[in-house]
């Protein structure tokens, strides 16, 4: 959980709480984030994820804990002075000024001289694609045009840690997926450090390598993105990061043992889990069939286990009510150590 | 075609009315400046405006009204910012009180400053009774409602994440001001400005109260010459003056201003725990709610000052008819003939508002169609670039022969006050209206829903309230309406301000005892009447 490099973390999260009167919106958080990396806190609307971003930007007073930036406690640093910048879901543009005013924003508050502010404005439009929208006012522009704007904004000033509230979550879902690949590319050419929050699992995966998944205030799971991804440490975590069902008791160790796996109390399965497969070692009916751009997808009643997702190739021919074998993909589930006593 | 048609026939009610109600006074008060024994002479017009007096009057005009928008904008910021984004204790009593001296009478925020400055008031020391600078005290502490409300309403549904992205930027807190915040709250700043503005130049009540006869506005200007020296040539030469520079302001100040979407829903940001560098703009909020404070205790403290002691003296007298027969009728009379008047300019005010708002907001199918709508909603706005003073004199000179004799009608009186609050009653009416989706009727229509059902269904539970909080404004305006009233009110039945004003003028120490409690009872009135109002919370003074 703690930093993978042996140096100090650009950002230290120890004990930090955030109370809103009764409610604590944030409980006891430690999170450590190594220069260069993007951390993604991952968790449902409501668990608190924002308001610690927010504590983390200055916005929010720490009820408890504290927060390091490269060493130094930022307990009295105010927002304007920790060298950070903050994105959010809908960019927050300045509706009042021009686009290039917009990105030169924090440039013209350290007074740089202009000549040097035009050319880092122009060399950020061409990072993020907007070459020539100098002098257009926010209002005209797209929300995914927007949101690259207020990236650029963001960077202007090369901040020691990027802070993004849900970034992409406002657009569609084909802009999403490909500013969120150019996202990262852009955060990883200029090596930015970044802190992100969101709800998403497919945000999280498309921008981050590490991930902290939170609930309820608290951060129950953090580590590598791929680390958390192949273990999760309960059923909801599971659930929360795309895994379709678990099982539990007899019926996951009869698909942990078809998988060649040790044993486990219970079972985190993805919807791709079972691959339809003469060779297969688990037998079942097929209930229903629907086809899919990449695959045929079926619910399957398998012998001794229940009903469950699986998948055959585009090419092979099932109907409902066949009779089929099943092979376990291992790398599409997750042996879970407990179970939620429910 | 048809759709045109049965517009122009709806409007044809309101346009009458309002023809034959402000059209027809004000043109018969303006060609009384023009024709001169039925012949052209626009060359007096020139000469009088020529007067160095009309000069002296202009000028005055202009820089007390800025200076006081100027001071009224500066002190309102600070306390729009408190009341509107910090969680202070007892926000809402708070901002009550801060409204309280927009829907005071004008006359009683003279008679107030008059017992705050005058000889023998708490303030006396300072010397600054019958100075401009006392009139532009009554001019900010009457308008500074204007700014919170309007600046404060845009201020409290500001998106304050903006703000938050220049912090985390590198702005400090003076640079986030003056960088996101002013610049987004500019249209809300221009045009409490534009109204402030308009409001002190057309001041009537507290310039006539406070500025005795060596200081006038041309609206007072205009009262003195028709009553007094009588040239009347003069008076309608200032009130085509006023009335071009006003409607120029209208104008100027609707292109400055941003006319929010009505159908947007408006976001209230959560207010924010105080921090101790909110301490300038708390001790500026305090300030003003002392300065605010300060003229009403002083009023009510001298209505109860009677000789050398205390007591209700003052209060019993206003059944009498004051000292010297300054009277014709007590002022208890008075007082309800005061109600009377304004429940009928409210009913008046309301249904041809309520009308006026319907036909203005309803969606044009066609061109022809939404031109002729546009037309009529700048026609319905005419009487708000006209002051009340001229609207009096035009009833006075136009109304007083058949087949329009109303000189002797009781709804003359009544009419003009509707009239002056006409403009505020469709102003409140109009953004509800317009921010009903018309896809709701379509919805109910589709429904098979009737359009009566459709109205009863769909209009009438969204407009009621903003109806009942317009009727209240409409008899706050009545209660209070002077610069009219003034021309028009029988002697032998006038309203309460028009006694109170008389009661001031006379003298006798009793009268003067009586007209402050005269003035505490009509603000008193419209206090209830304006919190009653309150309590419907409808945004309506940001609306303006």
């Amino acid at each position: 959980m703690a930093a993978g490099t042996g140096e100090t973390p650009m950002l230290e999260l120890r004990d930090v709480s955030v109370r809103y009167g009764q409610t604590l919106a944030v409980d006891d958080v430690t999170l450590d984030l190594p220069a260069g990396h993007v951390l993604a806190v991952l968790g449902p609307s409501g668990c608190g994820k924002s308001t610690l971003l927010r504590a983390v930007a200055g916005l929010e007073p720490l009820t408890h804990g504290t927060i390091r930036a490269d060493g130094h406690d930022l307990a009295r640093v105010p927002t304007h002075r920790r060298g950070f910048a903050l994105m959010f879901q809908d960019g927050q543009l300045f509706a009042h000024l021009t686009v290039a005013r917009n990105v030169a924003y924090a440039l013209r508050l350290r007074r740089t001289p202009s000549s040097r502010t035009a050319a880092r404005v122009r060399e950020l439009l061409e990072l993020v694609g907007l070459i020539g929208y100098d002098d257009r006012l926010p209002a005209t522009l797209s929300g995914g045009e927007r949101q690259r704007v207020a990236l650029a904004r963001a960077l202007a000033v090369e901040p020691r840690l990027l802070l993004l509230d849900e970034p992409l979550s406002a657009l569609d879902a084909t802009l999403r997926e490909r500013l969120a690949g150019e996202l990262r590319e852009i955060l990883k050419r200029a090596g930015t450090t970044a802190l992100l929050v969101t709800h998403d699992h497919e945000e999280a995966f498309a921008l981050a390598d590490r991930l902290a998944v939170m609930r309820a205030g608290r951060v129950v799971q953090a580590g590598a993105i791929d680390e958390v991804w192949r273990t999760p440490v309960d059923e909801d975590t599971a659930l929360f990061l795309g895994y379709a069902r678990v099982l539990r008791g007899d019926a996951a160790l009869r698909v942990l043992i078809s998988a060649g796996l040790p044993g486990a109390a219970a079972v985190a399965v993805r919807r791709s889990a079972l691959v339809v497969d003469a060779a297969g070692t688990l037998a079942a009916r097929v209930e229903s069939a629907r086809v899919t751009p990449d695959q045929v997808r079926l619910v399957v009643e398998v012998d001794g286990i229940g009903r469950l997702d699986a998948v055959a190739p585009l090419d092979s021919r099932v109907a409902p009510g066949d009779r089929v074998r099943l092979r376990v993909d291992v790398t599409r589930l997750a042996g879970l150590p407990i179970v939620a006593v429910r | 075609m048809r759709r045109v048609a049965a517009l122009l026939a709806l409007a044809l009610g309101p346009v009458l009315v309002l023809g034959v109600l402000f059209v027809l006074p004000v043109t018969g008060m303006v060609a009384q400046g023009f024709w001169i024994d039925g012949r052209f002479a626009p060359g007096e017009v020139l000469d009088v405006l020529a007067r160095p007096r009309v000069h002296r009057i202009a000028w005055f005009t202009v820089w007390s009204s800025g200076v006081a928008t100027l001071v009224a904008v500066l002190l309102g910021l600070p306390v729009a910012h408190a009341l509107h984004r910090l969680r202070l204790p007892g926000r809402s009593i708070l901002r009550a009180a801060v409204l309280v001296p927009f829907v005071l009478p004008t006359v009683v925020v003279g008679v107030a400053f008059r017992t705050l400055l005058g000889e023998g008031g708490p303030l006396d020391f300072l010397g600054l009774d019958g100075t401009p600078i006392a009139i532009v005290c009554g001019l900010v502490f009457f308008n500074i409602a204007v700014v919170v409300r309007a600046v404060g309403s845009a201020w409290e549904s500001l998106d304050p994440r903006p703000g938050e992205a220049a912090a985390a930027l590198g702005a400090t807190p003076v640079q986030v001001l003056r960088t996101v915040t002013l610049p987004a709250l500019r249209p809300a700043i221009v045009g409490a400005a534009s109204v402030v503005f308009l409001f002190c130049a057309t001041a009537f009540g507290i310039v006539l109260t406070l500025g005795g006869v060596r200081y006038g506005t041309i609206e007072t200007e205009i009262y003195l010459l028709t009553t007094t020296v009588f040239d009347l040539r003069a008076a309608a030469a200032l009130s085509v003056l006023q009335i071009v520079v006003v409607v120029g302001l209208l104008a100027l100040s609707a292109r400055l201003r941003q006319v929010p979407d009505p159908t947007v829903q408006r976001v209230v940001a959560r207010p924010r725990a105080v921090r101790r560098s909110d301490g300038p703009v708390l001790a500026a909020t305090a300030f003003v709610l002392v300065a605010v404070a300060l003229p009403i205790l002083a009023l009510v403290a001298g209505s109860f000052e009677v000789g050398e002691g205390w007591g209700l003296g003052n209060y019993r007298a206003l059944t009498s008819y004051g000292d010297n027969q300054a009277l014709l009728v007590p002022v208890t009379a008075a007082l309800a003939t005061s109600l009377r008047t304004a429940v009928d300019a409210t009913w008046m005010a309301l249904l041809v508002g309520l009308l006026v708002a319907a036909i203005v907001t309803r969606r044009s199918h066609g061109v022809a169609e939404r031109r002729v709508r546009s037309v009529l909603d700048g026609f319905f706005m005419l009487p708000l670039g006209v002051s009340a003073v001229t609207l009096g004199f035009g009833f006075l000179i136009t109304l007083d022969r058949p087949p329009l004799d109303l000189r002797d009608s009781p709804l003359l009186v009544p009419m003009a006050q509707a009239l002056v609050a006409l403009p505020l009653v469709v102003r409140t009416l109009i953004p509800v209206l317009a921010g009903i989706d018309d896809r709701q009727r379509q919805a109910a229509a589709s429904l098979g829903a009737s359009p009566a059902r459709t109205l009863l269904t769909v209009d009438l539970p969204v407009v009621w309230k903003p109806m009942l909080a317009a009727g209240g404004f409409a008899f706050a305006v009545s209660l209070g309406e002077f610069g009219a009233t003034s021309f028009l009110a029988r002697d032998d039945n006038p309203t309460l301000p028009v006694v109170i004003y008389r009661l001031i003028g006379h003298p006798g120490e009793m009268n003067y005892g009586m007209a402050l409690a005269a003035s505490v009872v009509l603000a008193a009135t419209t206090a209830c009447v304006m919190l009653a109002v309150e309590r419907l919370r409808v945004p309506s003074l940001g609306a303006l």
